[in-house]
């Protein structure tokens, strides 16, 4: 506890700026302790026990054996053969599950860009009136329960469901598009998932641009596409990493669209994790061991965007 | 002047994105007025499905789930918002102190770590320290997550609170506690309560993680739902859909009520 004392090295006395004016300076310690003590032995603690129970061998039955082993990195990364007698080489199964789902996190973070920056341009750009209205329009799927709306995107799309059912109506197929357990419905689920909070941190970045700056480069004869691509977008570069980060992240561990829209080709990280703690079969430290790879991911983009912020600073 | 904020085709991306967006609630919504057993086929309008969720043979545990989600997101949501606040009047009015950004940090941790992994985490950590899965279990792990969530309306409200009222209330005697409850607290409401909704949908919104600490023959909406539709999408499970549809947009829409409301008192 003694990171919570108050500075005091700096100034003692409570000047306007320097807070203190309500006189809560002495109370910073119990004022943060319900926090410090839920998220520290909630979160923290359980993510260094997960770390820990990565490195022990499994039982059975499902949970732990106290003994600190390898095994579960090693059946991550390695092929021994069927008795675990032969040279190692690399084992493919689990790679290609987390490759896919990266690679599906990307896909729908591009999608989920290319339109979303359109939309957030058009919100931000609507005499106010109608920019509240469609910022609410783009808010309230955020609001609705992601299980329902995956639900929803499945009744949907599946074989007899209405869009099949209208298109074949329309006469513009002959047989039902086979949409669900394929790539293509996961993808869809992500990106429908997660396009609000793409628009959401595009749209804050779009409403502080300058337009005097796209004005100033139009006087100079730059036509709109140049103006878009050399002043604005490096302006609200921030808004779109942002937006990229929160559409990028949650896709990498998403659980519903690839459970519910895909199937056994469609296998993702967060299926991999689920399955090693469902019933008996389970592997407690190989899924402790895949959520460890997985926050490692996670921890890397996390990484690269705080640099990409502070590079972005100084400008 | 109008010609640099327009680009062609950008209306109808936006268009499209409310279309994507829309399209499947819209059509479940119009789907759980279906009079027939099937969900393919129309069989004229009917509320028979709002019934049945009511009092159909699958009523009792969707009681009882509904029952779970919605008094685990009112007490999560509630703890969760007091823990928000004493951490943004102690972050936002306390100045420096040492461990500020460590303590910034944690408080955003839960937004940052993928949601399986904190399922994992506290699945196994419940188990190892013996705690039996249920109803506890799953409330702890939903205040935990809620944190980030109350704090962030709650601290951008207070940010933009000038210290001047609190300031002009310890000026003429007020205690810290008078200057907090008559000053600060009605200041902060509209964020309290932007907080609070956040909060309560976030809780009642969440699948991952109460699906791995619940325990077996505990139940909240999300799960049961989840457990009916492995089986197909059964029109009840429409009707209870759009209940809950209807439920946030309820939320979206007193929640934007109180965001005006707080507009219109920052002075």
């Amino acid at each position: 506890m003694a990171g919570i004392a108050p500075n005091t090295g700096g100034k003692t006395d409570s000047g306007p700026k320097t807070g203190g004016s309500g006189g809560y300076r002495g109370i910073i310690g119990p004022l943060l302790l319900p926090t410090w003590v839920m998220i520290g032995v909630f979160l923290v603690l359980p993510v260094l026990l997960m770390a820990i129970y990565s490195f022990l061998t499994k039982e059975f039955r499902g949970g732990v054996i106290w003994d600190f082993t390898l095994a579960a990195y090693d059946q991550f990364f390695l092929n021994r053969g069927l008795f675990g007698d032969e040279p190692p080489v690399l084992e493919w199964t689990y790679v290609t599950i987390f490759w896919r789902s990266i690679w599906q996190a990307g896909l729908a973070t591009l999608v989920c860009l290319i339109v979303g920056f359109p939309t957030a341009w058009f919100i931000a750009t609507r005499p106010p009136a109608s920019r509240a209205v469609w910022l609410f329009l783009v808010t309230v799927p955020y609001w609705v329960n992601l299980l329902i709306r995956t639900v929803s995107l499945k009744f949907l799309i599946r074989d007899t469901g209405p869009l099949n059912e209208g298109l074949m109506a329309l006469g513009l197929i002959d047989a039902p598009l086979p949409l669900v357990n394929t790539n293509l419905a996961v993808q869809l689920g992500l990106f429908y998932s997660y396009l609000p909070f793409m628009v959401l941190p595009i749209y804050a970045a779009v409403e502080r641009y300058n337009f005097a700056l796209s004005e100033a480069a139009a006087d100079l004869y730059a036509d709109r596409w140049t103006i878009l691509r050399h002043i604005v977008l490096p302006v609200v570069r921030p808004g779109i990493i942002a937006g990229c980060i929160l559409v990028f992240v949650p896709s990498l561990g998403a659980f519903l669209a690839p459970d519910l829209l895909g199937g056994a080709k469609t296998f993702m990280i967060g299926s991999l994790i689920d399955e090693q703690f469902r019933g008996s079969q389970g592997n407690w430290p190989f899924g402790a061991a895949a959520a460890m790879i997985l926050m490692t991911l996670v921890l890397i983009v996390l990484l690269i965007y705080a640099r990409a912020q502070t590079k972005g600073e100084p400008r | 002047m109008k010609g640099v904020r327009h680009y062609p085709g950008f209306l109808a991306m936006a268009v499209a994105c409310l279309v994507i967006l829309y399209a499947p609630l819209i059509v479940v919504t119009i789907y759980s007025f279906n009079g027939s057993t099937s969900i393919t086929t129309w069989g004229g309008a009917s509320l028979r499905w709002y019934g049945a969720v009511f009092t159909g043979p699958d009523a009792p545990r969707f009681k009882a789930a509904a029952w779970n989600s919605l008094s685990i997101a009112f007490l999560a949501a509630t703890t969760a918002t007091a823990i928000a606040v004493a951490a943004a009047v102690a972050m936002i009015r306390g100045g420096r102190f040492r461990g500020k950004s460590l303590t910034f940090a944690l408080i955003n941790l839960p937004l940052m770590v993928p949601e399986i992994v904190t399922a994992v985490a506290c699945l196994i950590f419940f188990s190892a320290i013996g705690l039996t899965p249920g109803y506890l279990t799953i409330l702890i792990a939903h205040i935990t997550f809620c944190i980030p969530f109350a704090y962030l309306p709650i601290a951008a409200r207070l940010t933009g609170i000038e210290e001047s009222y609190e300031q002009a209330a310890r000026d003429l005697y007020a205690t810290r506690a008078q200057a907090f409850r008559l000053i600060l607290v009605p200041l902060m409401m509209p964020g309290i309560l932007s907080g609070f909704l956040l909060a309560f949908i976030i809780s009642l919104d969440d699948f991952i993680i109460t699906n791995f600490v619940k325990g077996a023959g505990m139940e909240t909406l999300p799960t049961a739902i989840f457990g009916s539709v492995k089986q197909g999408i059964k029109p009840d499970i429409m009707a209870i859909s759009t209940m809950m549809l209807a439920t946030s947009v309820l939320f979206v829409t007193l929640s934007y009520l109180a965001n005006r409301i707080g507009q219109k008192t920052r002075s």
